[in-house]
């Protein structure tokens, strides 16, 4: 569906992306993960036609689009800030793809009406048509946003941090409405989020993007389980990295056995209950490294100044260089 | 407690407000007060008289003529000005941006004078306009090209912070759906800056009504010809003509008052501009 290949930008004299090479196969859910500044979303721009690349090819279902703006792809694209015309009714503002659309594919006027009715009962807000976007919600403007990219029966949907303008609950609803949503349409769809639980939940493939560069593609147990590089295991997920002769082992909290004879030991400065688990945090003796390790919440809770001794029972090697040497266990 | 900190005694606060309105009694209300009662001053029919005069009326249709023609080249040279300054990146962008206070900030006479050096007998261009018979100082299109100079700013001063504040996603939404770009611009752009669109062209009017400093020195005063409203009110005054030159004045002032109104309409109704800048 997409192939992306050896895609350059660099804006002035700092440099965006370095070289991305991606595919994504129809229908699929596709994530990219990553910091402020990690070029994820130049690269959405990139494929929706917004930002042209320095070099590289973009190619949509077997088109070469390279070069071709984003009025001639056909993708829907999904603002952060929603971008609804605020002067226009909300009906109008899901018709607008269809109404400046001229030529013989042009609708009348009523057939537009309809499915702007559809698309609106589609992302359950029907019967909202006649109000203005300052009347809504923020939750309601991204539906109606989204309703406006689907008008135009796009071959692709391309949302820049769709819910990072929601306040907690409603994002969380929406999340799991968004993935209904995929589910039913089949459309294929590429998202960009610095929120790792929001790739991790939605996407079928998170692609982790770092300065610029693509550091991991994959499904997200196997990102979360297994990451490639230091800084993947480090920005999905939380982990624990302790220093080791070349290098440095990362362990995830809860990836811990209580032992006696733990080869480390933990003195608790800080106690909390995290959901079921209880997070008990602390510097390592000997090499007073900061650590956070997840406690079985059916036992009680642990004091503060108690010592704690474990040993990772699963954990990743990382050399000097930041390559993964190996994934160790214990 | 915190009040203390940030709000002035009753009687500094009382001190403060008397001494702003003493100040706009005293420079703003008394002088345009002054200027109604002097131009009614011996009553309403010499006030309708001395607006009656052919010389009178020539100037105010000259006005009126400069304006219709300066405001709607500044009203699309404000928008491309400020549609290419706020969506695009090119070279020379602060340059722009910088050149566009010019007329601000070069005095009105020093404008006026560039036409006549460009444009004069002894110009640059003044032999060639000459041997092709055209007039551009002393003429109406003087004073056009003067006026269009003198009030570039207001549209684009107005716009550019507005559509800076407004980024290009609603331009790149439309796009994304297909639009073309005249499409965007008349169902997207133009709608989002309409009000402050109006407001800028408010001003530019105003001001491309009263302008006198450029306008005197491109127009050679002739009268019943490139006299303009300020112009004819200066004539008349210096010819000790006082009801005919404040009633003159008067129209002019009354412009102002309208302008203000209307403005202070827009600002009440759409909450414009939390920091206007003229």
């Amino acid at each position: 569906m997409i192939h992306l290949r050896g895609i350059t930008k660099r804006f002035g004299d700092y440099p965006a992306l370095h070289g991305i090479d991606l595919d994504v196969a129809p229908g699929e859910f596709i994530a990219l993960l990553g910091p402020s500044g990690s070029g994820k979303t130049t690269l959405l721009r990139i494929i929706a036609g917004l930002e042209f690349q320095d070099s590289g090819t973009v190619l949509l279902g077997g088109d070469d689009v390279s070069r071709t703006p984003v009025a001639d792809r056909h993708v829907g694209f999904v603002f952060q800030h929603y971008a609804l015309f605020r002067h226009m009714t909300v009906a109008d503002n899901v018709a607008f793809g269809l109404s400046v659309r001229r030529g013989k594919g042009r609708l009348p006027k009523a057939a537009r009406r309809a499915r702007a009715e559809e698309l609106l009962r589609l992302v359950q807000l029907e019967g909202l048509g006649p109000r203005y976007p300052g009347q809504l919600s923020g939750g309601q403007r991204q539906r109606v946003a989204l309703a406006r990219a689907l008008a135009i029966e796009p071959r692709l949907l391309l949302l820049d941090e769709p819910f990072g303008a929601l306040d907690a609950k409603v994002r969380k609803d929406l999340r799991r409405w968004l993935r209904d949503l995929h589910k039913a349409m089949g459309l294929t769809s590429i998202f960009v989020t610095h929120d790792q639980e929001e790739a991790l939940e939605l996407a079928d493939r998170v692609v982790v993007m770092n300065q610029g560069r693509i550091e991991q593609v994959g499904a997200p147990d196997a990102v979360y389980m297994n990451p490639e590089t230091p800084f993947v295991s480090h920005f999905v997920g939380e982990t624990n990295r302790l220093p080791a002769p070349g290098g440095e082992i990362h362990f995830r909290p809860h990836e811990i056995t209580l032992a006696a004879d733990g080869a480390e030991a933990l003195l608790v400065d800080n106690v909390f209950r995290k959901g079921a688990v209880w997070r008990a945090e602390g510097l390592l003796e000997g090499s007073g490294q900061f650590v956070e390790l997840d406690l079985p919440s059916s036992g009680d809770a642990p004091q503060l100044g108690q010592t704690i001794r474990f040993h990772p029972h699963r954990a990743r090697m990382f050399n000097a260089a930041g390559d993964h040497t190996q994934g160790e266990t214990r | 407690m915190s009040t203390r900190a940030t709000t002035e005694s009753p009687i500094m606060r009382a001190v403060l407000i008397t001494v702003a309105l003493v100040f706009l009694g005293f420079f703003l209300l008394l002088p345009l007060l002054a200027v109604f009662s002097e131009a009614l001053r011996e009553g309403a029919g010499p006030f309708l008289d001395a607006l009656h005069t052919p010389d009178a009326l020539a100037a105010i249709r000259l006005t009126l003529l400069i304006a219709a023609i300066s405001v709607p080249l500044n009203m699309v040279f404000g928008i491309a000005a400020s549609w290419a300054i706020t969506k695009f990146q090119f070279p020379g962008k602060a340059l722009l941006i910088t050149l566009i206070d010019l007329p601000f900030s070069v005095s009105p006479v020093v404008s006026g004078l560039i036409f006549v050096l460009l444009f004069g007998a002894n110009g640059l261009f003044g032999a060639w306009l000459a041997e092709h018979d055209l007039k551009i100082i002393f003429a109406v299109p003087g004073i056009v090209l003067a006026t269009v100079f003198i009030t570039f700013p207001f549209v684009a001063r107005e716009l550019i912070p507005l559509m800076l504040e407004q980024g290009k996603d609603d331009e790149e939404a439309a796009i994304s759906l297909g639009a073309s770009g005249w499409q965007t611009f008349w169902h997207v752009t133009l709608p989002n800056i309409r009000w402050g669109l109006l407001y800028g062209v408010l001003l530019c009017n105003a001001r491309a009504m009263g302008e006198f400093g450029a306008v005197s020195v491109v127009s050679g005063h002739i009268r019943g010809e490139t006299n303009t409203m300020p112009l004819h009110v200066e004539i008349l005054y210096n010819e000790y003509d006082f009801v005919g030159a404040f009633a003159v004045a008067s129209l002019l002032a009354l412009l102002a008052l309208v302008t203000l109104v209307a403005k202070t309409v827009l600002e009440w109704r759409f909450g414009l501009h939390a920091g206007a800048r003229h």
